[in-house]
């Protein structure tokens, strides 16, 4: 099962990273994470490994699109 | 939470709702591949807000559903072998094999131990030198380089008492197989979110190109999920079959490059066996000869015999898309997640465990 939630890294050390999600902590390895990443950032957690850190550019996008959405109706 | 709640505003999903309706003109049936999209669609009730012309089929993305049968037998024969200790993730202890499980295996005594990642296998066995452990390699291409970082841990530390059983799974070959099948009519696929974190939105070019099929690479909140739905029928609408991502804060089109590198260094793709959709060519990862020493089956012989599902079990079916679960003969009456017949009731991403909890 996928964890669909991006947790975010509090800490670095080396191989491991130290994430957050709500107060649920926890260690992940840093071995296939796409970049380095660095405290603060948004990553995607998959069975105790860090896959992918989350492209904060392509999030503000996504969400400018659905702003789009909403000004459509308004507009009508 | 930060790239969470932005994605399951119920106003927005709203607004998207409209926009599909005013879209939807003709039947259209799309499959979610992946198991963690089947839970999300059902959870957020995605299915009954949708227009009836809209249908969702749960395709084969749970890696415990599409584990063979004859692999879950090999798993507890392995399990009974002399000074062994296997270690899995959870959700493959309560897969019936032909006669047994490994949850029975282990009440017989054998060592099944449940781990959260690869590399808590490997410290497994490097507090127990004298016995054997043995990783079951079950999983997609997000599961796949987690354990070849494992491998190749354990090598370059020389643990030479760790070993995995490669069970993996490779999805695109399977989405073609179910369309060159030719007993199922899809219009558009909702691929994986986390299988192409790391294999890149790409690899479903052959399905979309060879198959004139819609490919939407989708995010697991309910709004990704909606627009995702949006986004493939304003492609059929268009007549159009292009690969797209909605999921552009993880997913880019040519995927995770270190973990891409590592896979190719440990595996190499095999022919592999999926319940309910035979032996797909291409489909599996074998280790690489030069790995090839951590694979138990160099050690243990594991062959076993043919094997034998219940007769009654439609998972494979359904694993197909070609049933749902309320078309099988146990689902409910005898099949329930507290006893299961077929793994599609045992994981919880298993579409049957999905109908059970939130389909009336």
């Amino acid at each position: 099962m996928c964890l669909a939630v991006p947790m975010q890294v509090l800490e670095i050390k080396e191989d491991t990273a130290v994430v957050d999600m709500g107060g649920t902590r926890r260690a992940v390895r840093l071995d296939i994470v796409d970049r380095p990443p660095t405290v603060g950032d948004y990553v995607i957690v998959h069975a105790g490994f860090a896959i992918h850190c989350i492209d904060e550019e392509e999030a503000k996008i996504t969400l400018q699109y659905f702003e789009e959405i909403f000004a459509d109706e308004t507009s009508r | 939470m930060k790239h969470l709640d932005e994605y399951r505003d119920p106003h927005l999903a709203g607004k998207l709702i409209d926009k599909i309706k005013a879209l939807s003109h003709r039947p259209v049936r799309l499959m979610e591949v992946c198991g963690t999209h089947t839970v999300s669609i059902f959870r957020s009730g995605i299915r009954s807000l949708l227009p009836p012309s809209i249908t969702l089929l749960s395709g084969p993305g749970c890696p415990v559903c599409v584990t063979a049968t004859e692999e879950i037998d090999k798993f507890i024969k392995l399990s009974q072998q002399k000074d062994t200790i296997v270690a899995t993730f959870g959700d493959l202890i309560r897969v019936p094999g032909s006669s047994s499980s490994l949850q029975k295996a282990r009440a017989d005594g054998a060592d099944i131990r449940v781990v959260y990642s690869t590399f808590d296998a490997l410290d497994i066995a490097r507090r127990n030198p004298s016995r054997t452990v043995v990783f079951l390699a079950v999983g997609f291409e997000t599961t796949a380089p987690t354990i070849a970082a494992a491998v190749k841990e354990a090598k370059k530390e020389g643990i030479d008492n760790f070993y995995i059983i490669p069970a993996h799974k490779i999805i695109p070959p399977a989405m073609e197989a179910l369309l060159a099948g030719g007993e199922l009519a899809i219009d558009g696929f909702i691929c994986p979110g986390h299988v192409s974190v790391i294999i890149g939105a790409d690899a479903y070019r052959p399905v979309a190109d060879k198959y004139h099929i819609p490919c939407v690479v989708a995010g697991f909140e309910p709004v990704d999920i909606l627009q995702t739905i949006y986004m493939l029928l304003s492609q059929i609408e268009e007549g159009k079959a292009i690969v797209d991502i909605q999921y552009r804060r993880a997913v880019n089109f040519t995927g995770n490059e270190k973990a891409l590198a590592l896979l190719a260094e440990v595996f190499e793709t095999c022919d592999a066996p999926w319940r309910g959709l035979g032996v797909i060519p291409d489909s599996g990862l074998r280790l690489r000869d030069n790995y090839r020493a951590l694979d138990i089956e160099t050690k243990f012989d594991l062959t076993v015999p043919r094997a034998q599902d219940h007769p009654g079990c439609s998972c494979g079916d359904i694993l197909r898309g070609v049933k749902t679960p309320l078309d099988c003969v146990l689902y409910r009456k005898v099949c329930t997640p507290s006893n299961p017949y077929g793994p599609c009731m045992v994981s919880t991403e298993g579409t049957c465990a999905a109908y059970y909890k939130y389909h009336d």
